[in-house]
């Protein structure tokens, strides 16, 4: 998801937990929310910001692939519409980036980590977005995926990651849908726009289903996760809800899924599907993807050409503060 | 040299609302811009008719841990809920 | 809040009257006649909205901070937003079937009317915020003005895109003050962006026969008559920002041949629109 492969510290049987962490954890079991500055065990702390972190770089690397297109978009309400979308997800970067603040990291201390290759983003925005059908695939197949994610989420059990994931839920909901809007208009127009569609389709589907990260039904850091609710499903439960969910909508807009192997499983009540390529995947988060070099590199220029900006309205802040100290005791 | 601009938390009263609620933080180099900053991030949708700002660093909070001493004591105090009192359902609404 | 001098106090709005008065008439224009000089003023108006929203919206995702990302597309959707009602409204008038977006998607270069200002690069953050305070001071003074518009359908607009454009001045105005006091460096590119954008200032200014129109009609202030106004803005901000304009530049866009309200414009306006009318003309006919 927009946090994949995330390390989950911790993992410990009951036996191994002192009275404070298994106090903790009868909290969360009990649906308790979990607040800044309440105890917590160090390896839930660092697991949230990891996460949380690597979800606040997703929805800002983000804006870049869709950003893209916001210069060409073909008329002017799918251009405002288009960047309405992408400025809420640099409002969703920004929530989530205060949620991991309350965990006692800087956004710059996160910031500084993105721009060194020291924490991750999630692999679906390192491939490029070279039509306009893009922009339908990315809203209706990479949003949709999102938020299949992130709908349970507002059930976490930190306090501020839920409380920015059902703001985000809420701003979100037409994310999906404007995607969705663009693909039923190229697919309902002239044979090169449908064309486009479904070359979109096939280059989005498998970049999609690896957004869930690899099948972690054994994974112990998934388990603890799990645990301490700050992870609801598992990859596989989610990959198949989505599977389930887009095919009916694919056919319905008369797109083929690139996978000879779909069918209905009549038995489990959903699709059987193909895997995606996982060493792709894993070649992506090593930094190999198509897009890596450019989207980190956008950040990175973003941040330190902006540098004398921020610095330069902190220094006239702190000046404006001294002269009004001085007015007043001058006053006195 | 470089510093980061402080962290400041956002309250907004919305249209039919008459308290000021928080909604969440962000960062500015000072109250005024971040009063500007809320406006931009947190009324996209027309949320919001009033906003205070204040920074992070200035709030006091209460002690998680103290949460029993804090908040129990008023829990016994039930006279101070209207459904405490039996009223005839002939006298009608009060 | 650094002081501004007040945008909306009765001074300005009696001068716009004023301007509108002088003309001496309040008519709507004959059908016909002056259509043709109403929707080339209309499209003026909505292609410096689309073309400066077009610049603002290239920093989304590449601005210095999250906050001001966000606050520039705000920007930028704002006057997306105008342009769509400006040249709806040309569109509308000019009856030559078609609707804003086949103004703005097929046109070319020459019949696009948006000051040069507009349309020059981004350059750093200093230079897109200096433009934009620039531009700012003209466009809320100008709104103003049309707010008592013998036109109707302008006033509408104005009154809506008015509101706006008083928060775009407000925080272009305190952003430049902010950076004109900050550091050295903060204070030097703005400086710079000032020196720069400064020749451009004057095309916002010049009448031409179709600004004398509008006047005639009661529709729009003569530009030249909204100078003081926009001088005295300018002035007590910069004053503040400790930051000089020069004393004498060369005014692109009056004298000559060239200036955009003529068509007649920069190279960089042909990039904007090569990227922005890129679907429109490559797949046409295609509906979006």
């Amino acid at each position: 998801m927009y946090a994949q492969l995330v390390k989950s510290e911790g993992s410990k049987s009951r036996d191994e937990m002192t009275p404070e962490e298994i106090a903790f954890q009868e909290r969360i079991d009990r649906g308790e929310k979990i607040e800044p500055k309440e105890w917590m065990p160090e390896g839930y702390r660092k697991t949230l910001i990891r996460q949380i972190g690597q979800h606040a770089h997703s929805e800002i690397v983000g804006q870049l692939p869709e950003g893209n297109w916001i210069t060409r978009a073909p008329t002017l309400e799918r251009k405002a519409i288009l960047l309405a979308k992408v400025q809420d997800e640099a409002g969703h970067g920004l929530y989530l980036y205060c949620a991991a603040e309350t965990l006692g990291v800087s956004r710059d201390e996160l910031l500084e980590k993105l721009h060194s290759g020291n924490m991750k983003y999630s692999s679906i925005f390192n491939y490029p977005t070279l039509t306009w059908a893009d922009m339908g695939a990315v809203g209706w197949l990479v949003d949709g995926a999102a938020i299949m994610n992130q709908v349970p989420l507002q059930r976490t059990s930190y306090g501020p990651y839920s409380r920015a994931m059902i703001r985000i839920c809420k701003e979100e909901s037409f994310h999906q849908r404007q995607g969705y809007d663009i693909m039923m208009k190229m697919c309902s127009g002239t044979p090169e726009q449908k064309a486009m569609a479904q070359d979109a389709m096939n280059r989005f589907w498998y970049p999609a289903l690896m957004m869930f990260g690899p099948s972690d039904k054994d994974s112990v850091h998934s388990a603890q996760s799990m645990a301490w609710k700050i992870k609801i499903n598992t990859n596989d439960e989610l990959r198949q809800k989505f599977v389930d969910q887009t095919v009916p909508q694919a056919e319905y807009l008369g797109l083929t899924i690139p996978d000879p192997d779909l069918k209905w499983n009549e038995e489990k009540g959903g699709y059987d599907f193909s895997e995606p390529d996982w060493s792709e995947f894993f070649a992506v988060i090593a930094g190999n993807g198509p897009c890596n070099e450019e989207r980190l590199g956008a950040r990175v220029k973003a941040w330190e050409d902006g540098a004398w900006f921020r610095d330069g309205l902190m220094a006239h802040a702190t000046k404006a503060e001294e002269r009004r100290r001085s007015a007043r005791h001058a006053a006195e | 040299m470089p510093s980061e601009w402080p962290l400041w938390e956002i309250f907004i009263r919305g249209q039919h609302g008459l308290n000021h609620r928080h909604v969440g933080s962000l960062h500015a180099p000072d109250a005024e811009m971040a009063i500007r900053h809320a406006r931009d991030v947190y009324t996209r949708r027309n949320e919001g008719v009033s906003i205070w700002v204040v920074k992070a660093n200035d709030i006091t909070a209460s002690a998680p841990s103290e949460k029993g001493p804090l908040f129990d004591p008023s829990n016994s105090k039930v006279y101070r809920h209207p459904t405490f009192y039996d009223i005839p359902d002939e006298v009608g609404h009060m | 809040m650094p002081s501004l001098p007040d945008m909306t106090t009765p001074n300005l709005s009696e001068l716009a009257g004023k301007a509108l008065a002088e003309s001496g008439h309040v008519t709507v224009p004959a059908p016909d006649a002056g259509q043709e000089q109403f929707s080339e003023w209309l499209q003026r108006m909505g292609d410096n909205a689309l073309i400066l929203g077009h610049r603002a919206s290239e920093w989304c995702g590449h601005a210095p901070a999250l906050e001001e990302d966000i606050a520039l597309a705000n920007q930028a959707l704002d006057l997306i937003g105008q342009c769509q009602l400006w040249l709806g409204l040309a569109a509308e008038v000019e009856a030559k079937g078609g609707d804003a977006d086949r103004l703005a998607y097929l046109r070319d270069a020459g019949a696009f009317r948006n000051l040069l200002l507009v349309e020059l690069p981004n350059g750093d953050f200093g230079m897109t915020l200096m433009r934009q305070f620039l531009f700012d001071a003209f466009h809320h003074t100008l709104l103003l003005a049309l707010k008592t518009s013998s036109d109707s359908r302008v006033a509408d607009i104005a009154a809506k895109a008015e509101k706006e454009v008083a928060y775009h001045l407000e925080r272009s105005a305190d952003l430049v003050i902010r950076l004109g006091d900050g550091t050295a460096e903060s204070h030097n590119r703005m400086q710079a962006a000032l020196t720069k954008l400064w020749s451009y200032t004057g095309e916002m200014f010049a009448d031409d026969a179709v600004d004398q129109a509008m006047a005639d009609a009661g529709i729009a202030p003569l530009p030249s008559t909204l100078k003081a106004a926009w001088e005295k803005t300018v002035t007590a901000v910069l004053d503040e920002a400790t930051l000089v304009p020069p004393a004498s530049a060369w005014q692109h866009g009056i004298t000559g041949s060239g200036g955009g309200k003529k068509g007649v414009h920069t190279e960089h306006l042909g990039y904007i629109l090569a990227e922005m009318q890129f679907l429109q003309r490559a797949y046409p006919g295609a509906r979006w």
